[in-house]
């Protein structure tokens, strides 16, 4: 017990005074993800847009693989694209494996259907007519569809929000196809990657202080979302009671 | 040019064809001698536009609203926001340009839908049913608008209607719908006579209701509507008829009351149709009439589906066909 006392004040320790080794983690953490998800967003955002928006045979087919897909256990998605980037496999060829190229890949394959599902709901449930009623103030196919998906801003937002949050807690494809590297010039590993290679080599200080980090960086995005979303609520709800001011003050003008 | 006709007659649909936003399953569109197909669509487009009967506003200010449709057309800033602040006054919604559109009142929103389309200028102005779900104060100020884009812009204006009062009173020519078909098309004098002789296919327009009509000793006539309910109305006719009362007209009260209105009708209420700021309840009387009361009096007088109630109208509020 007292071990372990010792090495959560080991973990903080190397928090605070700003470990470089740590810095390097959390930096390659972020950003991995980040590219990840905008990857995603590239290519998953259109697909949304036609899944929601289109009528065609086998929709609701798609949709279903869709949602199994985001249960899909991590562990298996790595193999699957350890598979197909070894050197042996259909994109050997482009020797992906083991470098950040292959972990920013992998995670934006990952998080497609998590990103797609979200989005195609939040697309859905936009009023029909804002297709109609851009097109009849002059607006062509594309600018209407563009409309709608400012309508959906919010679902799509938290789409991508959720999409980084599953990329960055991630383990499984991560750990395949990125080899989890410590050193070099292409570092592979991770906040998750690390965090698994300093428990087997009994590093628990360094895994500790990682688990606190990427539980803190979880932590502060989904409260800034929540907070985000409240003050735009303030802002509203001060405008509505401002509207309301006014207008009693016009009333009282009135009469 | 007024479109009449009973829900889902088709008078949705046509305006969605001719706004170039929905194709029509067989014939062809001709605008200004140009056939419009999928080719010229999005360019034909910008010379029509269409508000919807069910009020869709843009989830951002009002302003941006209503300068979606010019931004589309590449407008430039400084005539837009000159052309937008004289919409909003002609709608009488002045320095409503930063508030949130989507926080405005039923009737508020319906005025910057109309505010969105008229800044557009289009040769063609498509409204369908626009004051349906409105309360007077807000239809009224939408008539006086259409009426005066009519008259000093020369805009041509189609709208749907299935309120009879708005279609003989608004417009110079209306033109009748049933089951997707135009039956009738004139001036509205003479396709309400005509509409007199056709009239069981529409019985449902809302409170319009067939009848025998006789001139009693009095001057005015009875109109036996069938299930022992008569009207009186002022004008004289006789034979048979259809008669028409503007849900406007109709005072609705708990209990029968001594009126110098000369219809007082006792019934249940049949359904409660609750809108943004008034209520439109179906008053079974041996008949449905259709009653339109504003949200604050229907909260007052605590009212449910099943209670007595007794609508009262004079006989001058009656239209007769």
């Amino acid at each position: 017990m007292a071990d372990i006392l010792g090495e959560v004040i080991q973990a903080f320790q190397l928090i605070f005074t700003g470990n470089p080794e740590i810095e390097g983690i959390v930096l390659r953490s972020l950003f991995f993800s980040g590219t990840a998800v905008i990857l995603a967003i590239l290519w998953g955002t259109p697909l949304a847009l036609v899944i929601a928006l289109k009528e065609f045979r086998g929709k609701t087919i798609i949709k279903a693989i869709l949602n199994t897909l985001i249960g899909l256990p991590t562990v298996v998605l790595g193999l699957i694209l350890f598979l197909i980037f070894s050197r042996g496999g259909p994109l050997g060829f482009l020797g992906l494996l083991y470098t950040p190229g292959a972990i920013m890949l992998g995670q934006a394959i990952l998080i497609t259907p998590i990103l797609i599902s979200i989005g195609v709901s939040s697309i859905e449930s936009v009023d029909p007519e804002i297709m109609n009623l851009s097109k009849t103030l002059g607006a062509s196919e594309s600018q209407a569809q563009i409309a709608v998906l400012k309508e959906a801003a919010n679902g799509i937002i938290l789409s991508d929000i959720a999409s980084f949050n599953r990329a960055i807690g991630e383990l499984g494809v991560v750990l395949l196809v990125g080899g989890n590297i410590a050193g070099g010039g292409n570092r592979t590993d991770v906040l998750t990657t690390a965090i698994s290679r300093d428990v087997q080599i009994s590093e628990l200080g360094l895994a500790i202080a990682l688990g606190i980090i990427l539980v803190s960086i979880l932590f502060i995005i989904n409260i800034s979302i929540i907070v985000l979303r409240k003050t735009n609520l303030i802002v509203e709800t001060a405008k509505g009671s401002f509207a309301k001011l006014r207008k009693r003050k016009g009333e009282l003008a009135d009469q | 040019m007024a479109l009449l006709g009973p829900n889902g007659s088709g008078k949705s649909t046509i305006l969605k064809i001719l706004a170039f936003i929905e194709n029509p399953t067989s014939g062809e569109v001709i605008f200004q001698s140009n056939e419009v197909n999928y080719k010229n669509t999005e360019k034909e487009r910008m010379q029509s536009t269409l508000v919807f009967q069910k009020t869709t506003v843009f989830s951002t200010s009002v302003y941006n609203n209503i300068a979606y449709g010019l931004k589309v057309r590449k407008v430039p800033q400084s005539t837009r926001d000159e052309e937008i602040k004289r919409a909003l006054k002609l709608v009488k919604l002045e320095g409503f340009e930063k508030r949130n559109a989507k926080k405005l009142s039923g009737g508020e929103q319906q005025r910057v839908a109309i505010a969105r389309a008229l800044v557009l200028k289009t040769k063609l102005l498509l409204l369908d049913e626009p004051t349906a779900n409105l309360d007077p104060k807000n239809a009224g100020i939408l008539e006086e608008v259409i009426d005066r884009v009519n008259r000093e812009n020369k805009v041509t204006i189609v709208m749907a209607t299935h309120n009879m009062f708005q279609a003989k009173t608004v417009p110079h020519r209306i033109a009748l719908m049933d089951e997707g078909k135009i039956s009738e098309v004139g001036a509205p004098a003479e396709v309400f006579n005509k509409l007199s002789r056709n009239l069981a296919s529409f019985a449902a327009i809302d409170n319009t209701f067939i009848g025998e009509a006789k001139i009693t000793s009095k001057g005015t006539t009875i109109v036996n509507l069938g299930n022992n309910l008569q009207v009186e109305v002022a004008d004289q006719k006789e034979g048979k008829v259809s008669i028409f009362v503007n849900p406007q007209d109709i005072i609705l009260c708990q209990q029968a009351v001594k009126s110098s209105a000369r219809n007082v009708l006792e019934g249940k209420i049949a359904e409660i149709i609750d809108l943004d700021s008034l209520v439109k309840l179906k008053v079974d009387v041996g008949k449905v009439f259709l009653v339109q009361i504003t949200k604050r009096s229907f909260n007052e007088l605590a009212l449910n589906i099943g209670a007595d109630v007794c609508i009262v109208f004079k006989a001058s509020s009656v239209q007769i066909l």
